[in-house]
């Protein structure tokens, strides 16, 4: 067993958190010793009474942002792979959709979410297909990439072995583009929580809204500032806890054979 | 039969090795030439019969063709003009006649995220072999080359001879008529690439398996083959034959044999002949 302080693990959890405590603590003190008032820069113990004290409002909040983010990822994912794996069967409708997916991906979400929520009714259903739009296109370039970056080798072998497409799709195309595949998941996750804040405020703006965007227009209007500080703190949270999912399931599915997720021991 | 001296040319009667009356030739190559799309002339017409179980070493400098010549034999690619017949039928019969080709590369090609034996099982799996019959099959290959503890491994945690091995394991779990090797050996440390041979070599044997082996080694031509076909280039073409007349199974101690060292000398003698510009045709 080896000391604490040169575990690995250790280390890479403590180190970051000593840094966060260390930075709350000088903020806590700062704002106390400059005595800046609670509605221009709340310290951190305002921050956790605002979170204790609306704490019901903000989870409620929470659930319709986190529901529409998990709506949209998943949306973005089937999708995403749905159009990767036709781009990979046709060179046709690769070049003829590819530049319409740029189109969408370097659109501003802002830009064209008021016109989505004008035009789908459903302020859900509205906000999930903006934070979708937003999600959609890491999925379909990282997984295109992948599925096309086959071992030409391995490409030649089932060439060889008279391998159909099905077979050679099922067999050598889905496992190798698992690891492009789980890097676009990663992007994907925080970027539909960004879309669907994002859309919850332009939503917010026309009040048709009430997830934690809303919570932090709200809070602006009502110059309850702590309470924007703790809906941003679990906005924060939520796009943390995507990541670490992501992280965790990459590591599920790849640790066994691919190199980004092989420790330093081999 | 009597013995041949390493020196004797043989091009001009090469079917007399292991040829027997009864069995159709494995291969022959009908005055097949390839030209590519850019017009470089990789083969100049080509006649070689191959017989059955007959283990063949095409070697030559490079540029010489050969491995465009094993591409023909896999019908990987079509010969320009000329033709091909593998056991005096077309290619699209081979399948049919329950005739199976394995091809070896110069690496092992192994899928990254499959253990062992699911690397082994893939051209069982390719050609829809029943699940009950997949495992005896996979295990017998594995077994052969050596490597049964490691069947559940990952390719990244063997060495590179050993993923050879399990490469080799994948082309023999088919029960192949025809294997045809390009250099598998060739980015592999010698003595590894020595204990491969002599696997091969046994394995071989027990299959009396038709092989068609290309390297650049002259130790592991000559250790391995019964014939050997110096291939010269621009364009290439085959520039002499060797036939190695010492009985099978070899073993190790054909390496250290006079008689090893005559046929190295020769082959290395007419290897140089192939290099030089004036035997290939071209003073570039």
């Amino acid at each position: 067993m080896k000391p604490l302080l040169q575990s690995e693990a250790f280390v890479r959890i403590a180190a970051p958190l000593a840094v966060g405590i260390l930075l709350i603590g000088l903020w806590e003190v700062g704002c106390r010793l400059a005595s800046i008032p609670v509605y221009l820069f709340p310290k951190p113990s305002d921050i956790f009474a605002s979170l204790v004290h609306n704490g019901p409002s903000l989870l409620r909040a929470l659930t319709v942002t986190l529901r529409v983010t998990l709506q949209a990822f998943a949306a973005a994912v089937v999708i995403g792979t749905l159009v990767a794996f036709m781009f990979v069967q046709s060179r046709a409708i690769e070049v003829s959709l590819f530049p319409y997916a740029v189109l969408l991906q370097v659109t501003p979400v802002v830009a064209i979410a008021p016109l989505i929520i004008i035009l789908v009714k459903n302020t859900q259903l509205s906000l999930t297909i903006c934070a979708t739009l937003v999600a959609l296109f890491p999925i379909i370039s990282n997984t295109t990439l992948g599925l096309r970056s086959v071992d030409p080798g391995l490409a030649n072998y089932f060439r060889m072995n008279r391998a159909g497409r099905f077979k050679t799709l099922v067999k050598l195309r889905i496992p190798g583009a698992l690891p492009y595949f789980f890097g676009g998941l990663r992007i994907s996750s925080g970027l539909a929580l960004i879309g669907a804040v994002v859309a919850e405020f332009v939503a917010g703006t026309g009040g048709r809204s009430s997830g934690l965007a809303y919570e932090i227009l709200d809070a602006g209007f009502t110059l309850d500032i702590p309470r924007m500080f703790a809906a941003l703190f679990l906005i924060t949270l939520t796009g943390i806890g995507l990541f670490g999912a992501m992280v965790v399931l990459s590591k599920l599915a790849l640790s066994d054979w691919h190199e980004s997720e092989i420790g330093a021991e081999t | 039969m009597k013995a041949l001296m390493p020196g004797e040319p043989l091009s001009e009667n090469p079917d007399q090795t292991t040829a027997s009356a009864d069995k159709p030739p494995a291969v022959e190559v009908l005055s097949a030439e390839k030209v590519f799309a850019n017009g470089t002339r990789g083969l100049a017409p080509i006649d070689l019969t191959i017989a059955d179980g007959e283990f063949l070493t095409l070697i030559g400098p490079s540029g010489c063709g050969k491995s465009t010549l094993l591409k023909l034999i896999a019908n990987l690619i079509e010969p320009s003009d000329g033709r091909l017949l593998w056991w005096r039928g077309e290619f699209g019969k081979v399948g049919q006649d329950g005739r199976r080709f394995a091809f070896v590369f110069q690496e092992p090609t192994l899928m990254p995220w499959a253990r062992v034996d699911a690397n082994v099982r893939l051209p069982l799996e390719l050609a829809d072999v029943a699940n009950a019959k997949m495992a005896p099959a996979v295990a017998e290959a594995i077994e052969r080359v050596g490597l049964s503890k490691f069947a559940r491994h990952f390719p990244r945690q063997l060495s590179g001879g050993m993923k050879m091995r399990v490469s080799i394991a994948r082309a023999l779990v088919t029960n192949p008529n025809l294997l045809l090797m390009d250099e598998p050996f060739g980015a592999l440390d010698e003595f590894t690439r020595n204990n491969l041979d002599a696997d091969l070599i046994r394995l071989w044997w027990e299959r009396k398996l038709t092989t068609v082996f290309v390297t650049h080694s002259i130790y592991e031509a000559v250790f391995l083959s019964t014939r050997i076909i110096v291939m010269a280039a621009n364009p290439g073409r085959i520039f002499r034959t060797m036939t190695i007349d010492e009985p099978q199974p070899r073993d190790e101690g054909f390496r250290d044999s006079a008689k090893f060292a005559a046929y190295c000398r020769e082959l290395s003698t007419w290897l140089a002949e192939a290099s030089l510009p004036t035997a290939s045709g071209a003073a570039s």
